[in-house]
């Protein structure tokens, strides 16, 4: 089964912009997925509604079974433990170290401390800042501040890592280094939605890509099928 | 184990909150304290006057003055219908009779001794009396009207108008420092969720994290609700020092007495510690209504 389904999904916002058009998309288990497409075409609304932070207007989205639409806004955590987030913007609290921004997830859901720390340190190492584990945000660099991010969005074991520009204020080289963080957990088992602009990363990536233009799917290229047709 | 965690890491993040803002919560603080101890001077208040009110309610007494010529039958069917009436302590009815008081104003003065000393029960001008104490003091006009339309019952003397009137000044003091309260509680209610209101603004951050990784909604808000009764409970450490220490004083420096030895003030142990225990349990509850309202209306969950 599919570990993401859309069903002719819509959404419209209460200032009356229909953002999603009778959208239909199927992820499965372990796939790497880029969502491509200019501004204003839909990508941020699309995954906004896969972690449940907008509801569709009408439709269906099933994450792993669950209708994600359903949810009541009380019950909304449960479906947060199940998908980790990332953005472009990292969203670290700066007055805690890359250890506590961590830990920091695993702390609210009610982990013994001694667990905390096994896990936190292994992600850690995953994303390779074993090593910088004490420093504090405006310490590390935007690429390294990236991987705490993306260490706190992984370290509770989800499913589903959904990716809202995370190289957006990066420079290609460091980009690149987190697209191979991003493989390397998805090699783990983990299912990537990632959202860019970057289109050189979806070049060198070859991975399945989803083309967005005003709310509507212009074209779903398979693993190893896209080629640039922005010109 | 799991849910200690988490009320322990709530707990933790409260206090930090409440210095992080400190500012902020000193006008919360300063606010509660002062409703508090308008809160306090109005219970002490509240509760002597309902002091006094029982103390006059078991001293006030009607007297009913029985006609000259009246026979000993005649005394115990007054008697008899005294007992009747509803607004009587049936066990507090007492007879004088009329000899005891010439008896007693003789032994006062020498002057009274020549002019009574040959008065027999027959031509004694002075009449016996009833002595009656009732139940409840706002009916004592009533009452007093009542025993007057007994036959044989020539007066009825109880003080009045001046009863009346003390105890219309305790209602209206009563009355009062309520409204006072209650107005001063739902102003620092205001003011707490202002305060918390401004700790979801700063935290805002922390929250949408703790949102996105997956914190349940009561994890989110529990921590402001604590700020909220942390706020209420340091609010009440002036008010309960002031009323444990000011009022031992007040009643050491006025004897335990108001004016008069009539009017006796509450003794402090244990009162004053009641009205501590209250003083703390409105803070706590002022300062987690406030915050509760904040978290309704401002974190969106």
């Amino acid at each position: 089964m599919d570990l993401i389904r859309i069903m002719n999904v819509k959404k419209t916002y209460k200032t009356g912009i229909t953002a999603i058009y009778d959208m239909n998309l199927s992820i499965e288990r372990g796939e790497f997925v880029f969502i491509i497409g200019s501004t204003g075409c839909g990508k941020s609304t699309l995954i906004k509604m896969l972690y449940r932070e907008e509801k569709p207007t009408s439709g269906k989205i099933l994450v792993g079974g669950l209708d994600v639409a359903k949810i009541r806004n009380g019950k909304v955590y449960k479906i947060r433990r199940k998908i980790g987030v990332v953005f472009q913007d990292y969203q670290l609290l700066p007055n805690s170290t890359a250890y506590e921004n961590v830990a920091f997830a695993l702390e609210v859901l009610g982990l013994p401390k001694s667990e905390i720390h096994g896990k936190v340190m292994k992600v850690l190492d995953l994303v390779g800042l074993k090593n910088k584990a004490k420093q504090y945000p405006n310490h590390l660099s935007g690429g390294e501040q990236q991987r705490v991010a993306i260490a706190r969005a992984i370290v509770n074991g989800p499913k589903i890592l959904i990716c809202d520009e995370p190289t957006g204020n990066l420079d290609p080289k460091t980009s690149m280094e987190i697209m191979e963080v991003l493989e390397a957990i998805n090699k783990l088992g983990t299912t990537i939605i990632m959202v860019t602009h970057d289109i050189d990363i979806v070049k060198k990536m070859q991975k399945r890509t989803v083309l967005l233009d005003s709310g509507r799917i212009v074209k779903d290229f398979k693993a190893g099928e896209y080629k640039d047709e922005s010109n | 184990m799991k849910a200690i965690r988490i009320l322990n890491r709530n707990i933790r993040d409260s206090f930090k909150s409440v210095f992080r803002n400190f500012s902020l919560s000193l006008a919360s603080i300063s606010c509660i304290t002062i409703t508090l101890i308008v809160m306090a001077v109005a219970t002490v208040l509240s509760f002597n006057v309902n002091n006094f009110t029982k103390i006059i309610e078991k001293n006030v007494t009607i007297v009913a003055f029985l006609d000259v010529d009246i026979t000993k039958e005649e005394i115990d069917e007054v008697y008899d219908k005294i007992i009747a009436l509803d607004n009587i302590e049936k066990e507090n009815v007492e007879f004088i009779d009329k000899m005891d008081i010439s008896k007693d104003m003789m032994e006062s003065s020498e002057k009274f001794e020549g002019i009574m000393k040959d008065w027999t029960r027959e031509d004694s001008p002075i009449q016996d009396t009833y002595q009656v104490k009732v139940t409840d003091i706002n009916l004592i006009d009533k009452t007093a009207d009542e025993i007057k339309q007994i036959e044989h019952v020539d007066i009825v003397k109880y003080g009045e108008g001046m009863v009346e009137q003390l105890v219309s000044v305790f209602d209206i003091i009563r009355k009062g420092t309520i409204i006072a309260v209650v107005a001063l509680i739902i102003v620092t209610a205001f003011l707490i969720a202002n305060t918390i209101k401004i700790t979801i603004i700063s935290r805002k951050k922390e929250i949408e994290i703790m949102r996105l990784v997956g914190a349940s909604n009561i994890n989110i808000k529990l921590p402001f609700i604590v700020e909220g009764l942390i706020l209420g409970v340091i609010g009440s450490i002036i008010p309960i020092i002031m009323t444990i220490y000011g009022y031992t004083a007040l009643y050491e420096h006025l004897d335990g007495k108001l004016f008069s030895e009539f009017i006796k003030l509450i003794v402090p142990t244990p009162f004053v510690y009641y009205v501590s225990l209250l003083l703390i349990g409105i803070g706590m509850i002022v300062g987690m209504f406030g915050s509760a309202r904040a978290v309704k209306k401002y974190l969106k969950i």
